[in-house]
């Protein structure tokens, strides 16, 4: 099993233990995960976030065999289109973006046309709904979370579009899924990481309604603890014992 | 994940919560089935639980009517009658009603296999006067308090009358004879401010439950605080508690010792309950 959704690197708006590449090696093999796909989280927060990919390339090279990296790519920032090319050079298998923390609204051309060169290089587009919870973040910090409209607009803007949404919550998941076509549902998958289990059953009821196979597994480590999303599948009730996430190396065929 | 044994420790959930037939929900036995279905899993002894009036059908959950704490209360007692020493409870009241909050935690801790503590929500600030005869009565029942806590307040939110951990230092500081928990330190909000606000205040203690799940947390815990004043739990997100608790037992941040004094032995501490490997330590005074 892969973590999709690991990141390296501080955080701006508080103090998070050892956000190494090293550490999070010995947190997969500890947490029996294969690999992970590997973002830099202070990219986020830069304007150009071509040193932080750079950073981020440097930092995983050691740890080849099982992290890959997941570099930014900002679609308002000149010569883009380079940096998703070193991106599929380099062997990424998905880029991130952050709308919300860049200002892009709803339906911004620039993001659409990101997720299209994406889909064409067949690398995933990986967004992230939140960083921290609402109630707890830093004063500075107002870019509020993703919109459901934006990831229904980026799965409509192309056939070969693949989006992977982290941290979303059930309802977000479920206006976003029933808001698109059955063909459309299948270019996005989600990380569960944010999703209620037991005694609500959210994870239960989107299994159910939508199938395992709309979600992969990813943990936000360094931000959150790496156990949840492994004591989520394990509280699943017993119809759902042998529930079977999406392969994300296989989200183009 | 391993399965429960006979010989696996005692697991107390320090901050649960169930649901009744008159709170609006089609599906409350569903609901409540499911926290005994992964409780099961998990391995959770005993479930400490409260229902907050009709969890906003009839009147709001933060601001449960009197009407509302009764009727949550009689589900609570029924439940502790029909799950034995799986379930015991916490009565809600509502401070604003006065006598109807004193009669109410009487009239619970008085029924055989009644309240073990009482449970305030955000009906008003923690620090406000109106809470006083409610902590002298709980202290003269020597009932814990549970209370509802935002972990830093920077402004007001709506349905709630929020504390944090400032308010309910002023209020632990007013009765020394009470053991306050402070509710899930994952439950939104910073907990570092909230370590800060309480670190001292030794008849505070915090527990681990809230859908929160951020790296740091419970090592912060641990340090501000210490084991012994750390209870489990989940309040309404399971996995989350099962992801502490593996990360208590499987990181090396707490000592075998210091992880059975969170998984049940400071509960059943400060609850009064008497399970057969607390005996010992039930006797011991409530951390003070």
């Amino acid at each position: 099993m892969i973590d999709v959704n690991a990141l390296i690197g501080p955080y701006p708006y508080r103090f998070i233990p050892h956000p190494d590449p090293e550490v999070l090696e010995r947190v997969l093999e500890r947490e029996g995960l294969s690999g992970a796909w590997v973002g830099h989280l202070p990219s986020a927060f830069y304007r150009d976030p071509s040193a932080g990919n750079a950073q981020l390339y440097t930092g995983l090279q050691a740890y080849s065999a099982k992290l890959r990296p997941v570099p930014t790519i900002r679609p308002d920032w000149p010569n883009w289109e380079g940096a998703l090319k070193v991106a599929h050079d380099a062997g990424a298998p998905a880029v991130r973006a952050y709308p919300a923390q860049w200002q892009l609204g709803v339906g911004d051309a620039g993001m659409s046309e990101l997720a299209v060169a994406c889909g064409e290089a067949r690398l995933a587009l990986m967004l992230t709904t939140r960083f921290e919870d609402v109630r707890q973040r830093h004063p500075l910090d107002v870019a509020g979370d993703l919109q459901a409209a934006a990831v229904r607009a980026l799965a409509r803007a192309g056939d070969r579009v693949r989006l992977i949404v982290t941290t979303a919550g059930r309802e977000f998941i479920e206006e976003v899924h029933w808001g698109l076509t059955p063909e459309e549902q299948r270019r996005v998958v989600w990380d569960f990481s944010w999703v209620w289990g037991p005694p609500e059953d959210h994870l239960a009821k989107l299994f159910r309604a939508m199938g395992s196979d709309r979600f992969v597994y990813g943990t936000q480590w360094p931000l959150r603890l790496t156990q949840n999303p492994r004591a989520n599948l394990d509280l699943l009730p017993d119809d759902l014992a042998n529930a079977n996430l999406a392969d994300p190396e296989r989200l183009f065929g | 994940m391993t399965p429960v044994s006979e010989s696996t420790p005692p697991l107390i959930d320090a901050h649960a919560h169930f649901l009744h037939a008159k709170c609006g929900r089609s599906d409350w036995k569903d609901v409540n089935a499911a926290r005994f279905r992964a409780g099961a899993r998990m391995g959770i002894t005993c479930h400490v639980a409260s229902i907050l009036g009709t969890h906003g059908f009839s009147s709001p959950t933060y601001f449960p009517s009197p009407r509302d704490a009764t009727l949550g209360n009689d589900a609570m007692l029924a439940l502790c009658e029909s799950e034995g020493d799986r379930v015991r409870m916490l009565v809600t009241v509502n401070p604003n009603y006065t006598t109807h909050a004193l009669e109410e935690i009487e009239r619970c801790v008085s029924r055989k296999g009644g309240a073990v503590g009482v449970k305030l929500l955000a009906s008003r600030r923690a620090d406000d006067p109106l809470l006083d005869p409610i902590c002298e009565l709980a202290a003269k029942q020597r009932l814990p308090i549970l209370h509802h806590i935002w972990q830093h307040r920077r402004r007001e939110w709506p349905s709630q009358e929020i504390s944090d951990g400032a308010d309910l230092a002023r209020l632990a500081r007013r009765h020394p004879g009470v053991t306050f928990i402070l509710a899930h330190i994952g439950g939104g909000g910073d907990y570092l401010h909230t370590f800060a606000a309480i670190r001292d205040m030794k008849n505070i203690v915090a527990d681990t439950s809230g859908s929160g799940v951020d790296r740091g947390m419970l090592d912060e815990a641990v340090g501000a605080l210490g084991s012994r004043r750390l209870l489990w739990g989940c309040d309404l997100t399971m996995e989350t508690g099962l992801a502490k608790l593996r990360a208590l037992e499987n990181t090396g941040l707490s000592s075998d010792e210091d992880v059975q004094d969170i998984r049940w032995r400071n509960a059943a501490r400060v609850f009064g309950l008497r399970l057969p490997e607390a005996e010992s330590r039930s006797r011991e005074p409530a951390v003070r």
